[in-house]
């Protein structure tokens, strides 16, 4: 085979009909690993977590992108391979369907008797109940021709249905504009998380945020410019015995200071109701506890004032976080657990039995030495590194409790609360196009799959002469009425019945 | 409500869904007697009533209704059977309705409540269809599976009313789930039809519609479903887009209904192939069914999702 030959084959192959069913399964199976394993674009934590669960297994699952199955090699050439496919198959459709709407209905054929035709007499001549039939396929839409055959017949051959072809290749079409808005979105959209403290502020800058992701062509410069204060956050669980502990309302009053606008507004922002400003929307997305402490060092002087973010581990929001006092000599470091609702079992250790706060304390495990923060690596500011320090002890603290840490190495003190809430700052600016591609791909395919394509013929023989009694009343002629559904399982009978009853109705 | 406190209201939902239960199984047994009797049948039964056959002295000659010529077993049954079922459909949608009422907002705050709302689905596109053409041989196949549904519904899934959780509170969940609803309602009928045939003609399955006939139902009721399960998806990704910050996300209960979607592509697509039009086309539709039912039980029970706060 020559290479052009082979590479004509190759086009065929992968435009057939065959290849589109096989990557079509493919996609499918390719798409399961992704919601069995967690995925590193939604759930970082818990990828990191499996890899450590199982060492030997993981660093293997991971080389193949099982963690990242939509962003894999593999992935993107079935999809890819699919839409080439797609293409090569609709593009010379859109010729074809172009010169098949401004073509005529073919000639009707020979026999109508053998599509299962309708026979019957009226009466009137040939060409007027030709030209009636004609009139009535038109009223219902119908594109029609007439002709006439070698033995005389008349017949009007009719074809309706063309935006069954239309909508399918709109659908497709559509299934493309999707992919580019999806595109479109992954490289000049960006996402921002920052948690919030009550009373706390923040400004849109890319500074500000506590993680901050951007497509390749997305300007982390020109952010839309715009502040925020979150004054306040409400937060009800259920209390009744049914889903107990589960959130009822989150709502948090957000005061917003844009550039250009005189004053602040006052925002309402709830799951379900994101705040819009200019190309980005605010969402709310979690929330939790931010334990207020003060740290006095050795000599009682206070190195530390603060409410400290704690992050929740489960539905009753058993909290973590860390403390970091650097300006104490030696370096103090506390490890946390925030319970809102507290409760210790030998099975659980201390844990949380109710999301609300209403039975608050905290369980600190104290280390001084040296919190290792001039190393130039950085750290996160929920991790504690204890490879240079010594642990002091562990204490549980109600609000107003202090504890003096052993050794004189100061005390830590806790005075209270406070909520936050976490925010998802975005833009995706293919969104639209996502969306309206859509709308079209829904109509597209509801137009080819609701309409038929159909053909019906109607023929009408010479005059029938009729008995001497009769020759001056109008001669009668034979009609007959057929047709097809292109599709299989689908008829024209309905059609068919359709234009007998009208045209007899006329001929009464 | 002063006429009836919320426990009464309850209980009134419970029993409507327990009494749909009962005329349900009862309409199974109804279909089953038919189907049994159906076995003595020689020849299967074809209705084509639309066919009027015109003699060119123009009177008009109906072709024999075989059911009237023949006596037919199992008919009575059968019919004993679709009215049960109507019975049933309407008591569950009752249950429904007063469980709606009980909870202050649409029925479709947990898995108990999707379930019966399913199970109304099934039952209503099945009820629908049947106005169009004679079904009573597909009610066995229907009743069977939407009392699984529901016996699931009342033991393992039961859940007292709650309020909804923040991220359900958007008339988005009416729109989304509704669709929902319908289009695995009628996946569920299609699978029936694609199920039977691959076994039509064997055995006590020769009184069925014969094989290609049955094709062709698949067909029709995939094609009515596929547009508005496209929708539930489409519908699905703007909520997500206004409560969680992106319309598309791989979410594991987004990726099953992506999968089945594919799967239902691949079963239109093959219908028009040479080669995949018949058997192999309704072994993807029940694939493609199988898919569904993972994503609602599967990702809502096993795998850890942002749509697993549907309480259980």
């Amino acid at each position: 085979m020559s290479q052009r030959g082979f590479l004509r084959w190759l086009w065929r192959q992968l435009t057939s009909m065959k290849t589109a069913l096989i990557l079509l399964f493919l996609l499918a199976i390719v798409s399961i690993p992704g919601s069995y394993f967690p995925q590193r674009g939604t759930n970082p934590i818990l990828v990191d977590q499996w890899i450590a669960d199982y060492p030997t297994l993981g660093p293997i699952l991971d080389s193949i992108g099982l963690f990242d199955v939509f962003g894999s090699p593999w992935y993107s050439a079935v999809y890819i391979l699919l839409f080439i496919s797609l293409i090569g198959c609709v593009v010379p459709r859109l010729g074809v369907h172009w010169s098949a709407m401004r073509s005529q209905p073919p000639p009707a054929p020979k026999n109508l008797s053998r599509l299962g035709g309708n026979s019957f007499e009226v009466e009137g001549e040939s060409e007027a109940v030709i030209a009636d039939a004609r009139a009535i396929l038109k009223k219902q839409h119908w594109r029609t021709v007439v002709g006439q055959d070698p033995d005389g017949s008349r017949w009007v051959s009719a074809e309706k249905g063309y935006l069954r072809e239309t909508g399918n290749l709109v659908f497709h079409f559509s299934l493309i504009l999707i992919l580019v808005g999806v595109a479109v979105g992954g490289l000049f959209g960006w996402r921002g998380n920052v948690i919030v403290r009550e009373g706390e502020g923040f400004s849109n800058t890319l500074t500000q945020y506590d993680a901050w992701g951007g497509g390749r062509l997305s300007s982390a410069e020109n952010l839309p410019e715009f502040s925020f204060t979150l004054e306040s956050f409400n937060v009800e669980f259920e209390r009744g015995n049914s889903q107990e502990g589960a959130p009822r309302l989150f709502e948090a009053t957000m005061v917003v200071d844009r550039p250009g606008e005189e004053g602040s507004t006052t925002h309402l922002v709830e799951v379900n109701e994101p705040l819009v400003i200019d190309s980005a929307k605010v969402f709310l997305v979690g929330h939790g506890y931010a334990p207020h402490l003060i740290v006095r060092d050795s000599k009682g002087q206070v190195v530390l004032d603060d409410a400290v973010v704690f992050l929740p581990q489960d539905g009753n929001f058993t909290s973590t976080g860390v403390i970091k006092v650097p300006d104490s000599d030696p370096q103090l470091g506390f490890r946390g657990l925030f319970l809102p609702t507290s409760a210790i079992t030998e099975e659980l250790g201390p844990h949380s039995i109710f999301p609300a706060p209403d039975d608050v304390s905290v369980f600190l495990g104290a280390w001084s030495g040296n919190l290792g923060l001039d190393s130039g690596i950085s750290q996160s500011v929920y991790t504690l590194n204890v490879d240079d320090m010594t642990q002091l002890g562990l204490e549980s603290l109600r609000v107003g409790q202090s504890w003096q840490l052993p050794e004189g190495a100061g005390s830590i003190e806790l005075t209270g609360f406070e909520r936050w809430a976490s925010f998802q700052i975005a833009s995706d600016p293919g969104k639209e196009l996502a969306l309206v591609a859509s709308i079209l791909a829904i109509a597209g395919l509801s137009l080819s799959l609701f309409i038929q394509r159909r053909r019906v013929w109607v023929k009408v023989g010479p005059v029938i002469e009729q008995g001497s009694s009769s020759r001056d009343k109008v001669g009668r002629v034979k009609v007959e009425v057929a047709g097809i559904a292109k599709a299989s399982g689908h008829d024209a009978i309905e059609q068919v019945d359709n234009i007998v009853e009208t045209l007899k109705g006329q001929g009464a | 409500m002063d006429f009836m406190n919320s426990v009464q209201l309850a209980d009134a939902s419970n029993n409507f869904v327990y009494a749909s239960m009962v005329i349900l199984f009862l309409a199974t047994i109804s279909f089953s007697v038919s189907f049994a009797a159906g076995r003595r049948r020689v020849s299967p039964v074809e209705v084509s009533s639309r066919r009027v056959l015109v003699e060119p002295s123009g009177s008009q000659v109906h072709e024999p209704d075989v059911a009237l010529t023949q006596l037919d077993p199992g008919r009575r049954a059968a019919n004993i059977g679709m009215s049960l079922t109507w019975l049933a459909t309407g008591m569950l949608l009752i249950g429904v309705v007063l469980r709606g009422v009980w909870a202050g907002r649409v029925p479709w705050g947990n898995m108990y409540e999707f379930s019966i709302s399913s199970a109304l689905g099934i039952l209503v596109v099945f009820l629908v269809w049947s106005t169009q053409r004679d079904l009573r041989w597909l009610g066995l196949f229907v009743t069977i599976p939407t009392l699984l549904t529901l016996g699931m519904a009342v033991t393992v899934l039961y859940t007292e009313s709650a309020q909804l959780v923040p991220a359900l509170k958007s008339y988005w969940l009416v729109i989304h789930v509704f669709a929902a609803i319908i289009g695995g309602g009628a996946f569920t009928v299609g699978a029936a039809t694609a199920g039977l045939s691959l076994i039509s003609g064997k055995g006590w399955f020769k009184q069925l519609p014969p094989r290609e006939k049955l094709e062709g139902l698949t067909h029709k009721v995939i094609a009515f479903s596929f547009p508005i399960w496209t929708f539930a998806v489409v519908a699905g990704a703007i909520w997500a887009e206004n409560a969680w910050g992106r319309y598309w996300g791989w979410d594991p209960k987004e990726t099953w209904a992506f999968i089945t979607w594919v799967i239902f592509a691949a079963y239109l697509h093959a219908r028009s192939t040479a080669g995949w039009k018949h058997q192999k086309a309704s072994v993807i539709a029940i694939v493609g069914w199988v898919a569904f039912l993972v994503n609602y039980f599967g990702v809502n029970i096993f795998i850890n999702s942002l749509h697993s706060y549907a309480g259980m």
